[in-house]
C-alpha cells in the first residue's frame, strides 16, 4: 500500500483530522439511510443540526451505541488507511435477501507536490462540508427512484480491509459480501467528497426485477 | 494490486461501476474454490485478478454482532406515521382551508327526524324528492305530491296525479314557488306550491320521465329514451331545445347554479356535461346544438348520482350504479378527471357541503349507508351503516346545508344532521344564490 505510507508522513494532523471527518460522516450518511429507507422506525429519529443543515439521528441507545464502536474501528483503519470500502447493506429481515447496498468508496488522495514547490493550499472546510451536504442531500432524494421496500428490513455494515488491516479479534469477522446478483441488480451513482487526504465516493445499488 | 498502476485502475473502475457487483461475486467465489493467493499458483492467480478486476489482498468484514432489533415494528410505526398528520391536521386546520377530516367531529348516527313516507316507490332510476329554497320539502308517494314545511313541520297535499299513475320525478324550481312533476306517461306538469293548482302540463316525451332540474324558467326533462328536452315554462310551445346523448335511461340531472352547464348521467353509463345556453326560442336549431360539451364514460354502471360543487364551479361528482360504485369527480372546465374513490355499494346520490369541502354519498345494498367524504383527499369522514332497512335511494340537502334528508323503499323520509353550517356563512350563502340569479340573468341576455 504504497499511498497509505505515503500520507502519514505528509501531515500527521491533516490525515486525523480528516478521519475525523470522514467518521463523522459516516455516522450522518449511516442515520439518513437507516432513517430514508424505513430499517428502523422513524419514530426512533430526531433532527439535529449538522453540515448547515438538519439531519435525522436515531435516539435509540443501543444503535447508537453500535454504530459507534463500528465507527470507532473504522477510525483506526482509516488512521492505518487499510479500509478501502464501507459498506451499508440493507437485507430481508425474513429471507436475508440483500436488497440494497450502500457503498462508499474510500480513497486515498494522492498529492505529491512537484520537488521544491508549495503544497497545494488545504480545502477550506466550508467546501467540503457543502460536498458532504450535497450527498447526504442525494441519500435523500433516492426514495424517489429506489423500490419501495414493504418488509421488515435489518442492515449490515461491511468494511472492505486490506489482506494486512489490524483486526481485533472476535469483534470483526470475515463475511459474505451481500452482493445483489448482477442481473437483478441497479447501480446509481451518487457524489463524491474529499478532504486533503480522502476522496470518499458513494453509490446505491438496489435488487430490481422488473 | 499494490503497484503504482492501482490508483488509475481504481478509478477506471470507478467510472465502469456494473462491473464492480460481479466482482464482489467473483471475490466469494474465489474464496469458495479457494483461490486465494496463498494456495494457487501466483501466476494464475494474479491473471484472474487482472481479467476479473478483483482485489485479491481484501478481506470483507463484519462487526461479529448484528445490528439491534427496531424498538418496535418498523412498518406499524410507518402506519403511526401516516395517520399521524390527519390528528394533527382536524385539529389545528383554519376555518377556511381545505381537507378538514373532522376526526374530532362526532356526526350522529341516528336521524334527526323521521316521517312516514306510504307507498315510496322503490326504485332506482326515479328522483322522488326535492328541498326546496323556501325550506320545504317535497316528496312523491304514488300519484300523490307532498310538501313537508320544515319550519312549521306542516304537510300539504299539492298535487295529484291520474289515478292509475304514479309520479316518477319532481324538482322545486330555483325561488320555491314551482313544482316540476313528471309521470311515466311522459307528461311533465307544473304545479303552483302556494295553492296547490296546476298551472300546465307539457306532453310530448314518449316515455317515462325520470328526472327534473329547473333552472330559472328552464325545466329540463330527462327521459326513458336517452333525450333531454328544454321546457321554457313560460310559453305555448314548451319545447326549446333537445339533448341527444344517451342511449339509455336519463337517470341523473342536474344544472349547475349558474345555469351554464347542465350534468346529465345515464342507464347507459354515460356522464355528460352539456352547454347551458340556449339557442333562439323557438326556431328548429335544437339538433344543432346538442351535442354534449364532454361525454365521459369512465363509470360501468348507471349514473343517477350527480352533483355540482357549491364552492367551486367547475367541480362535478358523479357516482356510479351496483357494478361500479365509484365516485369521480371532474374538472368541467378541462374535462379532466380528479378523483377517484371506489366506495363499498351502489351509489344513488351525492350531496356536496354548501360549508365543509366535504360530500356525502348514499348508497343502496349491501351498506345501505350514508358515507360523508372529504374533499380533495376523498377520505372516509363518516359513515352510517344502514341508515334505512332498504337501499337509500334518493337525497336532498336543505338550503341551509344541515340537514339532509333520505328517502328509501322502506317507506321512511329520514332527515340527518350532517354538516353545521355557521351562522354567518349562512347569510352569505343567501347572498351568493342570488348573486348566481343575477349573474345567469345576465347570461341569458348574452
Amino acid at each position: 500500500m504504497a499511498p497509505t505510507k505515503q500520507a502519514p508522513t505528509r501531515q500527521a494532523i491533516t490525515l486525523k483530522g480528516s478521519t475525523e471527518l470522514v467518521t463523522e460522516f459516516f455516522k450522518y450518511a449511516a442515520n439518513t439511510i437507516l432513517f430514508q429507507r424505513g430499517v428502523y422506525p422513524a419514530d426512533d429519529f430526531h433532527m439535529v443540526k449538522k453540515y448547515g443543515q438538519t439531519v435525522l439521528v436515531t435516539q435509540d441507545l443501543a444503535l447508537e451505541n453500535y454504530l459507534d464502536r463500528i465507527l470507532k474501528q473504522v477510525n483506526q483503519w482509516l488512521l492505518t488507511g487499510s479500509v478501502t470500502q464501507l459498506v451499508l447493506a440493507i437485507i430481508s429481515k425474513d429471507s436475508r435477501v440483500p436488497l440494497e447496498r450502500w457503498v462508499f468508496d474510500i480513497n486515498l488522495v494522492q498529492q505529491q507536490p512537484p520537488e521544491g514547490s508549495q503544497p497545494a493550499p488545504a480545502k477550506p472546510e466550508s467546501e467540503i462540508q457543502a460536498e458532504i451536504r450535497a450527498i447526504l442531500k442525494q441519500i435523500v432524494s433516492t426514495v424517489t427512484f429506489l423500490p419501495v421496500i414493504d418488509e421488515p428490513t435489518v442492515f449490515n455494515i461491511l468494511a472492505y480491509t486490506s489482506e494486512s488491516a489490524d483486526i481485533p479479534a472476535n469483534e470483526w469477522v470475515d463475511t459474505d459480501p451481500l452482493a445483489i446478483e448482477a442481473s437483478k441488480s441497479q447501480q446509481v451513482k451518487l457524489r463524491s467528497f474529499s478532504t486533503d487526504v480522502h476522496r470518499i465516493e458513494a453509490m446505491v445499488a438496489y435488487r430490481y426485477e422488473g | 494490486m499494490d503497484s503504482p498502476d492501482s490508483a488509475t485502475q481504481r478509478d477506471t473502475r470507478d467510472r465502469f461501476i456494473t462491473t464492480r457487483d460481479p466482482a464482489d461475486e467473483v471475490a466469494a467465489t474465489l474464496d469458495l474454490m479457494s483461490l486465494n493467493p496463498q494456495s494457487a499458483s501466483p501466476g494464475h492467480t494474479a491473471r484472474l485478478a487482472a481479467a476479473t478486476g478483483v482485489p485479491l489482498n481484501r478481506r470483507v468484514l463484519a462487526y461479529h454482532e448484528p445490528p439491534p432489533a427496531a424498538s418496535s415494528d418498523p412498518l406499524m410505526a410507518q402506519a403511526r406515521e401516516l395517520v399521524r398528520p390527519l390528528y394533527a391536521r382536524a385539529g389545528s386546520a383554519p376555518a377556511g382551508s381545505s381537507g378538514t377530516t373532522g376526526k374530532d367531529r362526532k356526526i350522529s348516527t341516528f336521524p334527526y327526524k323521521i316521517l312516514d313516507a306510504p307507498g315510496m316507490i322503490d326504485d332506482f332510476y326515479l328522483n322522488l324528492i326535492s328541498w326546496s329554497s323556501q325550506n320545504v320539502v317535497a316528496i312523491a308517494l304514488g300519484n300523490c305530491a307532498y310538501i313537508w314545511k320544515a319550519d312549521t313541520g306542516e304537510v300539504v297535499l299539492v298535487s295529484e296525479g291520474p289515478e292509475d299513475s304514479t309520479i316518477s320525478s319532481l324538482d322545486f324550481s330555483n325561488d320555491g314557488q314551482f313544482l316540476g312533476v313528471g309521470y311515466p306517461s311522459g307528461a311533465v306538469e307544473l304545479w303552483d306550491v302556494e295553492t296547490q293548482s296546476k298551472l300546465r302540463t307539457m306532453a310530448g316525451h314518449s316515455a317515462q320521465v325520470g328526472c327534473l332540474s329547473w333552472h330559472e324558467h328552464i325545466l329540463s326533462s330527462g327521459c326513458q329514451d336517452g333525450s333531454i328536452w328544454h321546457h321554457d315554462v313560460r310559453i305555448a310551445r314548451h319545447k326549446v331545445m333537445e339533448l341527444l346523448g344517451h342511449q339509455g335511461e336519463v337517470c341523473g340531472l342536474k344544472w349547475r347554479s349558474d345555469g351554464e352547464l347542465l350534468a346529465s348521467g345515464g342507464n347507459d353509463n354515460v356522464l355528460n356535461v352539456w352547454d347551458g345556453r340556449l339557442g333562439d326560442v323557438g326556431t328548429a336549431s335544437a339538433s344543432a346544438r346538442s351535442a354534449a360539451r364532454w361525454t365521459k364514460r369512465n363509470h360501468t354502471a348507471a349514473v343517477k348520482a350527480v352533483a355540482w360543487c357549491p364552492w367551486q364551479p367547475s367541480l362535478l361528482a358523479s357516482g356510479g350504479g351496483t357494478s361500479d360504485a365509484t365516485v369521480h369527480i371532474w374538472n368541467t372546465t378541462t374535462g379532466a378527471r380528479l378523483h377517484s374513490l371506489v366506495t363499498p355499494a351502489q351509489i344513488s346520490s351525492i350531496q356536496w357541503s354548501p360549508h365543509r369541502k366535504e360530500f356525502l354519498t348514499t348508497h343502496g345494498y349491501p351498506t345501505n349507508a350514508i358515507m360523508v367524504h372529504s374533499y380533495p383527499s376523498m377520505e372516509k369522514v363518516a359513515e352510517i351503516r344502514d341508515a334505512h332497512d332498504s337501499r337509500v335511494l334518493f337525497s336532498a340537502l336543505a338550503p341551509n346545508g344541515e340537514l339532509v334528508a333520505t328517502a328509501a323503499g322502506d317507506e321512511n323520509l329520514k332527515f340527518w344532521k350532517i354538516w353545521e353550517a355557521p351562522k354567518v356563512k349562512k347569510k352569505e350563502a343567501k347572498d351568493s344564490t342570488s348573486l348566481g340569479r343575477t349573474n345567469s340573468g345576465i347570461l341569458s341576455i348574452r
